[in-house]
């Protein structure tokens, strides 16, 4: 019988594919067929599995029944999820789909673990492997899930009391449990225990992280989740697992790590910074006038209209009102009388990179008109007129001038350069870093209340009549 | 000491599989625009899915009268298939939307 070497032969299409379909997905251009690809060599490794695992192991096998019903109910459950879910809440999305990952990867553990002979005497590989899938699936997982809540608004930012100190200790606490069943004696309570610490480390972890470090969060998430399944792959000798989840692994980190650079902060700050709760810090409040100026609906479509050059500056809000449609509608409109509209793009805007350009790619915004940050930058100065539609830390100038703000350092989009500035904006609430905005004081600032969408809709209906 | 020398000599092709592997992921992902960051997490985030080929193979090992590996591993296989599936339909609908559009200028 010759099904062993096709298995194996199948794997290696499969790593192949993960390799290919992920270089692909760097690439505006293949990024869509790169993704159908990895899904097509997980496909095969998934069907070779179930069709020629046999030949590893000369026993019977079992459950074929309950597998393909648990791969139906799966993928039933998995496709309507996505199919459903609004542009606004993918990141929440990609969050709760990779903390099932990092279940899938604990429960193996779990299961292995039960059926794993005590070693009596010496180091146990297995067992580190198995004990390394557990406490990183477990902490991706319950990590994820918080960071899902947290997403949805289902759960507020929250610093415990001594947060920072009791999470060293989980992890101490965590390493010496992993060690001491290594080395000492391997007790099954013992490794409950770690799993529950490990599901507890996860909450703890994320919780203090502000709404806006999320990105960043769920992309070390993701690349947790990537080496709980490289541990699985090794404790298999998969290789297609262990391609896959190593991959992932790193390339989440590198991700990870792109993400912290664009917002000029270092991993260990995003994490230890609790960013979102520092309190209504920074904004110079004591100098210069206080008073915003607001922008009528009317007043706005005449400023509009006569100007040479607009900038679009979408940020979370946007998202929020789904406004996305109304403010291409608007760009054309003003397109058409002569105007020239851009869009910029800041590097997080939103709740994750990119986040923008999905968005404004949904409502047909030409890709040329999204500028990136270090384009548009230095063509502010010459810009007559920049609209910011729900946007607030990325434009917020204390980033480069107060060293005391939390976001000093962050490079923004500097808009305070342009000749006016008209912010679209529900209220007065601070941004999501919790920190005040001098700009909304500038001279040159005009304010327009309310839901972005609606304000949106309204100016297109006067621009139209002006 | 001696004991983690053998295992580690003993699966000496793993670990030069692993450490491969880890800078092959580096070098795919540098040189990304920041459009597609959220689609290629989401992608990367579909292939780690690949945890669902160990849920199979631990199911495949469970004898059918032990209820409690039954039933985690079900579990297992569930939530593995909802992170592969899930996974690459959210991140073809992101894709979807970058189609080629018929240039304007």
């Amino acid at each position: 019988m010759m099904s062993l070497p096709i298995l194996e032969i199948t794997y290696l299409v499969a790593s192949l594919t993960f390799v290919i379909g992920l270089k692909m997905l760097s690439h505006p251009d293949s990024a869509r067929r790169g993704n159908l690809i990895a899904a097509a060599g997980m496909l095969l490794a998934i069907i070779a599995t179930l069709g020629l695992y046999q030949s590893y192991d000369p026993n019977k096998l079992f459950n074929y029944g309950l597998i393909l019903f648990g791969l139906a109910l799966g993928t039933v459950i998995g496709t309507v999820m996505a199919k459903r879910v609004q542009m606004t809440a993918m990141p929440q999305m990609v969050s709760f789909f990779n903390g099932m990952g990092g279940a899938c990867a604990a429960l193996i553990a779990i299961i292995e673990y039960q059926q794993h002979p005590i070693a009596t005497a010496g180091f146990d590989g297995a067992l580190l492997v198995m004990l390394l899938g557990l406490v990183i699936g477990s902490v991706s997982f319950s990590g994820s899930m918080i960071a899902y809540g947290k997403l949805e608004g289902k759960i507020k930012d929250k610093t415990l009391p001594f947060n920072q100190a009791a999470n060293m200790m989980l992890l101490l606490v965590l390493v010496g449990l992993i060690i001491y069943q290594l080395f000492g004696a391997a007790y099954p309570v013992l490794f409950y225990g770690l799993f529950v610490i490990a599901l507890v480390y996860g909450v703890l972890f994320v919780m203090p992280i502000g709404g806006a470090d999320m990105p960043v969060v769920i992309s070390l998430l993701n690349s947790f989740t990537g080496m709980a399944a490289a541990f699985g792959g090794f404790l298999y000798g998969n290789k297609a697992m262990l391609t896959g989840g190593i991959l992932v692994g790193s390339a989440g980190t590198i991700l990870t790590i792109l993400m912290c650079k664009a917002m000029n902060r270092s991993l260990t700050n995003v994490l230890l910074g609790a960013f979102g709760s520092a309190g209504g810090a920074g904004a110079k409040s004591a100098e210069g006038d206080q008073t915003v100026r607001e922008i009528s609906i009317s007043d706005m479509a005449v400023l509009l209209s006569y100007s040479q050059n607009i900038v679009i500056v979408p940020g979370y809000g946007l998202a929020v009102a789904q406004a996305q449609h109304i403010c291409h509608e608007l760009e054309k409109l003003l397109e058409e009388k002569g105007v020239e509209v851009n869009y910029a793009i800041h590097p997080v805007a939103g709740r994750m990179p990119g986040h923008m350009n999905v968005l404004l790619a949904e409502a047909d915004v030409p890709y040329e008109r999204l500028q990136e940050m270090d384009e548009i930058n230095p063509r502010l100065a010459n810009t007559d007129v920049v609209v910011v539609i729900g946007a607030n830390d990325v434009v917020n100038p204390a980033a480069k001038n107060d060293s005391t703000s939390p976001i000093y350092g962050m490079p923004i989009l500097e808009v305070d350069k342009a000749k006016t500035v008209v912010i679209l904006k529900r209220g007065m609430a601070a941004g999501y870093a919790g920190i005040e905005n001098e700009l909304f004081f500038y001279p040159k600032t005009r304010m327009l209340f309310g839901d972005a969408k609606d304000s949106l809709q309204k100016l297109a209906s006067e621009v139209k009549m002006v | 000491m001696d004991q983690i020398l053998l295992y580690l000599s003993a699966n000496m092709e793993m670990i030069y599989f692993l450490l491969l592997a880890i800078l092959l992921g580096v070098e795919v992902i540098s040189n990304v625009p920041a459009i597609l960051h959220t689609p290629l997490m989401s992608g990367a985030n579909a292939i780690h899915g690949v945890v669902v080929v160990g849920a199979i193979i631990v199911m495949l090992h469970a004898s059918p009268d032990n209820y409690a590996a039954l039933s985690i591993g079900f579990l297992a296989v569930v939530m593995g298939m909802l992170n592969v599936v899930g996974g690459f339909v959210v991140t073809d609908r992101m894709l979807e939307m970058f189609k080629k559009k018929p240039k304007k200028s």
